[in-house]
């Protein structure tokens, strides 16, 4: 079983990132259950989401405390909240941001960090506006470059078909952002 | 085909499948997406139904009690306050013995204003006369739309599905939709004999004095359990049809059990998940989950629990001077045909979560008992 929890703000599909990367999942067969924080959202507010994904049904339907990982979409939030809350010794951590892992040394230690300038690309691709681009596809094209639960043509395929608009370029921001993590 | 899906779909494309042919109903938080997806579904054309909105809950109620007494295969969700505001209809449907299939997605009830869940809107419509049918997964939600139709145009009776907020209504999991010719199969198109029709005029629900008024109300509960039978009979032809088993009452590793567990919902799912952590170190611990409160499986219960030492329930609910509501119901069923002393808890409310060690540290609280010291227990509440 692997629990991880992403950290966004409101308005940055932060849901839908975990909500994609659950079809991605389901593609390879595996049990996937993947849910926001439970309330009420606000544009810019911090919020939550959580995948659990095991090779046998999930029966645990409580929250998760203790997460395996976590993805940061948006780096603000570092500053702004303890996103390593209960996270396990050991654990990976995904940061978009256009700075070096080893920056992020201030998270704590026994951490494997890797980063992605998903911003950039996000841009890159015009997912999104300038000021306030879309980032989760391309947050979710480094997934698989890190992790083994997942693989990349999994991702693509379920970006394409989960994306409202712009499949094309919301794959190539993926696709993009597979080459382009640092840390690896 | 598999598809990841939110519960609250799962509701949608169950009565989509269904060839629904009526939907009315009001927007309430958590229930919004149910009729949402419903709505897009029938402008897009994808399933011939008439859409009706209303201005209340109470109105989306009124307009399948119509739409039902015509003959046409009616449909609504709602949640809380929005059930609450049903209420009257709720008795009216069953009364009128109209096989309505409504969603009631699980919100505690206000105030204090929230909207997370519990089981306390639900169960306040314990005996209006509807079937009650409590999901632990976004597959047994979306089969059990199909069920309850079958279910209830057989005995003319109405049936509630009823799951979780947010720990179903807006949790993603994959979820099996079975083939519309498969469907179609196993539920065949509402043939309703007392329709209303202006060739044939009759009068329902008129003026009954006391003469007869029980006579109505005893074919009530007859078909209630009648139900029953029908429910267990399904859940075999469910089962053959699409290769998934729903039984009023679910028992897990109960068999050897010195402490069972009683749970519904998604609490239940957890608990078996608990009960698999503990039994990894020895302790013989089960869970029974209860899918099916109205018609109430009493023989099933006493059957499952008849090996038990003790017995927990835990409540994600609560009859305010009394116990937990599901406890009452598994009390009375036990009496007379058990010593096992039962220890109710009452968890969860309001959205709280109900986490495996929450579970885990009940069955070791019952561990150190012999007998319960209090009527209830309230788990990890602050004083």
């Amino acid at each position: 079983m692997v629990e991880i929890r992403f950290h966004g703000r409101g308005g940055q599909g932060t849901v839908i990132a975990s909500k994609i990367l659950a079809d991605a999942v389901s593609k390879e067969d595996k049990y996937v259950q993947a849910f926001p924080q439970f309330g009420v959202e606000r544009r810019g507010a911090p919020v939550f989401a959580f995948i659990r994904i095991d090779g046998q049904p999930i029966y645990n339907r409580s929250k998760i405390i203790a997460p395996d990982h976590i993805i940061v979409v948006d780096p603000s939030l570092i500053d702004a909240i303890d996103v390593t809350e209960g996270l396990k010794k050991g654990a990976t951590i995904l940061i978009n941001t256009g700075r070096k892992p080893k920056e992020f040394k201030g998270l704590g230690r026994g951490f494997r960090i890797f980063t992605i300038d998903a911003n950039e690309i996000a841009v890159k691709y015009k997912l999104g506006s300038k000021a306030a681009p879309i980032v989760n596809t391309a947050i979710l094209g480094a997934v698989p470059r890190i992790f083994d639960f997942v693989k990349l043509e999994s991702i693509l395929e379920a970006v394409r078909d989960g994306v409202p608009v712009n499949p094309d370029d919301n794959v190539a921001a993926a696709r993009e952002a597979y080459e382009s993590v640092q840390g690896v | 085909m598999k598809k990841v899906m939110m519960g609250n779909h799962a509701i949608s494309y169950g009565a989509t499948l269904s060839r629904v042919q009526v939907i009315s109903a009001y927007p309430i938080t958590p229930q919004t997406q149910v009729v949402e997806l419903l709505s897009e579904i029938v402008a897009d054309q994808k399933l011939k139904a008439e859409f009706i909105k209303v201005e209340s809950e109470h109105s989306a109620m009124a307009a399948c009690i119509g739409a039902s007494s015509a003959g046409a295969r009616a449909f609504t969700a709602t949640s809380a306050q929005g059930l609450a505001l049903m209420h009257e209809l709720l008795h009216w449907a069953a009364g009128a013995r109209l096989p309505i299939v409504m969603a009631d997605v699980n919100r505690a009830m206000a105030p204090p204003w929230t909207i997370w869940t519990d089981q306390n809107d639900s169960l306040s419509q314990r005996d209006t006369g509807w079937m009650q049918f409590y999901c632990q997964s976004n597959q047994e939600v979306l089969d059990s739309v199909i069920m309850a139709y079958k279910v209830a145009e057989k005995v003319l009776m109405p049936a509630m599905i009823v799951l979780d907020a947010f720990s179903l209504s807006h949790t993603y999991e994959t979820v099996d939709i079975p083939d519309q010719a498969l469907v179609d199969r196993y539920l065949p198109p509402f043939d309703f004999k007392y329709k209303l029709d202006v060739n044939d005029p009759h009068t329902y629900g008129g003026l009954t004095t006391p003469d007869w008024y029980m006579e109505f109300r005893i074919k009530m509960h007859e078909a209630m359990d009648q139900a029953l039978v029908e429910i267990k009979k399904e859940a075999v032809e469910f089962e053959k049809v699409f290769g998934r088993r729903y039984d009023p009452v679910e028992p897990y590793m109960t068999e050897d059990a010195d402490i069972v567990l009683v749970t519904s919902g998604t609490a239940a799912s957890t608990a078996r998940f608990a009960v698999d952590q503990m039994r990894r170190k020895g302790k013989r611990v089960g869970n029974l989950r209860v899918r099916t409160l109205r018609p109430f499986p009493f023989a099933d219960i006493r059957e499952h629990l008849k090996n038990a030492k003790k017995i927990a329930i835990i409540d994600r609910n609560i009859s305010y001077g009394y116990h937990g509501i599901f406890a009452q119901e598994i009390k009375s069923a036990l009496y007379g045909h058990s010593k096992a002393p039962v220890f109710n808890f009452i968890a969860g409310l309001g959205g709280r979560d109900i986490f495996p060690e929450t579970i885990m540290n009940i069955v070791a609280d019952v561990k150190k008992m012999k007998k319960p010291e209090q009527d209830l227990y309230w788990v990890e509440v602050k004083r």
